[in-house]
């Protein structure tokens, strides 16, 4: 069924001062769900067959949750198991499939796809005014290659042999078929496969809908920062991904097919596929980073209730982010002893001055403003410890020397879980907690929430502060057991009494989702007083997502409308400016 | 389209300068070519949206002034539903599987995969462009 949709209408504020607080059009969703309900099939054919844009964000978004908890559990048991010295919780081949799956799940199947398949496709037709994706087809698509490729990584403990068990990298020759055989591998490749056509697809979309369906007005320079950090995320994605895919199916014709590439013995380089993987993996550091930057951006401004500060420096500083991160990507492998390190030790250095930009940005926000500590706000400044921790510590390692002596040790799986942790768990549900109310049409609970935050800030120091000094003592990554005069016990028990305080976080977070939906509270269209054109529909929106839109004239829209007092008029240094757009918008009707 | 195709060519040219610069610092091919193909990523399309965006209007969504009325009309057809997308994800899927487990999963993938791409475009005609 195909629906031509028509351009939404233009409406202009009765009286100054705009609507209420909640927007327009509200109304409880807890009570009324016939307003907004979608003509056509409903029920488990709706999900098989939708091709709504926030149908399918949803449906990434609980299918990434689900794999964030398989994998949280995995880490749990790894933890368990390194608590005592010589352990036998697990064996030391259950191990390596372990560490190998919790690394696979969080950063293939997880961090990724919750931002740009789960929030990003909600939430970024609606920030850009559009009706849907600008290939809706292809969205659904992605989703089920998405869907597929999960299973089939998932279920790879399964099989005889057991899941993969070379470390999420998947190093040649490690993972060729004499050091790796089994099942398993070929179903964690293939897996890869399928999730990197997935990947590509949403890049494709996210690109098209931002570059060609933005609502009339909505300049590039007016985009929220969230949309502007997706469209960089999506190129990122078209240039990263297609060279992981490359590689993967040159290692599976290795396997299989009798080539060489990766095989000295057939005059292949082994070094290659660390090559490739990192020019696809440290991109893809940026692709998981960037949405949440770009989460953060909008959350600060709405709870400090200011505009955001240095718009276009934000938007400058994730060009350069993302451009500079596409030449790094040799500094995870210094250690190899064949890449040239000044030049990528220079421009991982370079890396820190546009983070830096956006650091001073988000604290010039809060700077002055009313701040209101809610849920997503305490999740962004929360962000913004755990990140800087793990970003200082990225400067360090981006030092040939200090690398040479920490690389494969507990200090890198410390570094990278900060920055890993602080974007996508911290940002990432900031930004849950913030768009919560717009795609379901009720509240979270407050309290659950908070004590959701406070146990994981608390459980994240407790967890890996004590591993960047185990690594410092010289405690290898990758190891089951270890010996009691090594000296590493009490360290790594600290860590696993925070790896269990994160754990519990999560039951609070379970709870208040459980909550919400047996003790609904209507949160009406608008509960933040929120800045962009998402909070201007209805909670949850309708089909097409707008049936009027407000002038956008500035890169917040909807603050404009609700507060004309306070409206940024960009459009009078404008050349084309029109004679009508002079007078406030609503003064004069 | 301008600041679109400018902002697309403007990584191309990074990419270039730090490609070439890789190049004859390094002389490895993996990472120049890597490089090179990320430069030619940005140009191509970069380019494109270039010379179209001085031959033909601006959209609304590129004029700073724009009214609603301005991009009043139809802005495209949306498919409300459709089964073809989940029909080619299963087909990819046990294409996949087929290497893994053995050709008799190919005909199951060949019949989901064409049944998908036939229905879809069936669809697209019949619906008109999406």
């Amino acid at each position: 069924m195909t629906t031509t949709i028509e351009s939404p209408e233009l409406i202009e504020p009765e009286e100054p001062g705009g609507p209420d607080a909640n927007g327009p059009d509200a109304h409880d969703p807890a009570h009324d769900h016939g307003e907004h309900a979608e003509h056509g099939p409903s029920g488990l054919l709706k999900w098989l067959t939708s091709t709504d844009h926030k149908v399918i964000g949803k449906s990434y978004m609980i299918t990434s949750l689900v794999t964030f908890f398989l994998s949280g559990t995995m880490a749990i048991v790894m933890r368990l198991q390194l608590a005592n010295p010589t352990s036998s919780l697990v064996n030391f081949q259950t191990y390596n499939e372990l560490f190998t799956m919790h690394g696979s799940l969080m950063l293939y199947l997880f961090a990724g796809p919750f931002a740009f398949g789960g929030l990003a496709n909600y939430i970024v037709p609606l920030q850009v005014g559009a009706p849907d994706m600008a290939y809706p087809r292809l969205n659904a698509l992605s989703y089920w290659l998405y869907l597929g490729g999960t299973s089939l990584m998932t279920l790879s403990f399964l099989v005889a042999g057991g899941a993969a068990s070379f470390g999420w990298v998947a190093y040649a020759p490690l993972s060729n078929s004499i050091n790796s055989p089994g099942t398993g591998t070929d179903m964690w490749l293939m897996s890869l496969a399928l999730t990197g056509f997935s990947a590509i697809f949403t890049g494709v979309n996210l690109v098209a809908t931002i570059f060609y369906l933005r609502a009339p007005g909505m300049t590039m320079f007016r985009i929220p920062i969230f949309s502007w950090n997706m469209l960089v995320t999506g190129i990122l994605i078209l240039i990263a991904f297609p060279v992981l895919f490359g590689a993967v199916v040159m290692l599976f014709c290795d396997r299989h097919f009798g080539t060489h590439i990766y095989s000295v013995q057939g005059g292949g380089v082994p070094v290659l596929w660390q090559h490739l993987f990192w020019f696809w993996g440290h991109p893809e550091v940026y692709i998981l980073a960037l949405p949440y930057f770009g989460i953060v951006t909008d959350v600060f401004p709405v709870f400090s209730r200011k505009p955001l500060f240095g718009y276009r420096g934000m938007v400058f500083a994730t060009l350069s982010i993302a451009a500079l991160s596409t030449g790094v990507w040799a500094h995870h492998m210094f250690t190899t002893g064949v890449v040239l390190l000044p030049f990528f030790s220079l421009l991982s250095y370079l890396i820190a001055v546009p983070t830096g930009i956006k650091f001073f940005n988000w604290i010039g926000t809060m700077w002055g403003g009313q701040l209101s500590f809610q849920t997503p706000m305490l999740f962004s400044v929360g962000f913004l410890f755990a990140f800087l921790m793990g970003g200082v510590t990225g400067v360090l390692l981006a030092a040939p020397p200090v690398d040479f002596m920490t690389h494969d040790t507990y200090f890198v799986v410390a570094h990278f879980h900060q920055v890993l942790i602080g974007t996508t768990v911290f940002a990432g549900f900031a930004g849950f907690y913030f768009w919560y109310p717009k795609m379901f049409g009720r509240m979270l609970n407050e309290t659950l929430g908070k004590l959701h935050f406070w146990f994981l800030f608390v459980g994240f120091w407790i967890t890996f502060v004590p591993q960047y000094l185990l690594g410092l003592k010289g405690m290898p990554r990758r190891i089951a057991d270890y010996l009691s005069g090594n000296g590493w016990t009490g360290l790594n028990q600290l860590s696993t009494v925070g790896a269990i305080i994160i754990f519990a976080s999560f039951l609070f977070f379970l709870v208040n989702l459980v909550h919400s939906w047996r003790k609904p509270v209507a949160a009406g269209d608008n509960p933040w007083d929120g800045h962009a054109l998402e909070w201007f529909t209805s909670s949850p929106p309708p089909h097409h997502n707008f049936t009027h839109l407000p002038p956008i004239r500035s890169e917040r829209p909807v603050w404009d409308y609700n507060h004309p007092e306070h409206r940024k008029d960009e459009s009078h240094g404008d050349k084309r400016h029109r004679e009508h757009d002079k007078e406030p918008v609503g003064a004069s009707s | 389209m301008k600041v679109s195709g400018t902002f697309l060519l403007i990584i191309g040219a990074f990419f270039g300068v730090i490609g070439l610069i890789y190049w004859f610092t390094s002389y490895e091919d993996a990472g120049f070519l890597m490089l090179l193909g990320s430069s030619v990523l940005g140009i191509m399309p970069g380019a494109y949206y270039l010379w179209w965006s001085r031959r033909m209007r601006p959209l609304e969504g590129d004029i700073a002034d724009a009214t609603m009325s301005d991009g009043a009309g139809v802005v495209d057809a949306f498919p409300g539903s459709s089964i073809w997308p989940f029909l080619l994800g299963m087909g990819a899927l046990f294409a996949t599987m087929t290497f893994i487990f053995g050709l008799w999963m190919a005909p199951i993938a060949a019949a989901l995969g064409l049944s998908a791409i036939i229905g879809g475009v069936a669809e697209s005609r019949r619906g008109g462009t999406v």
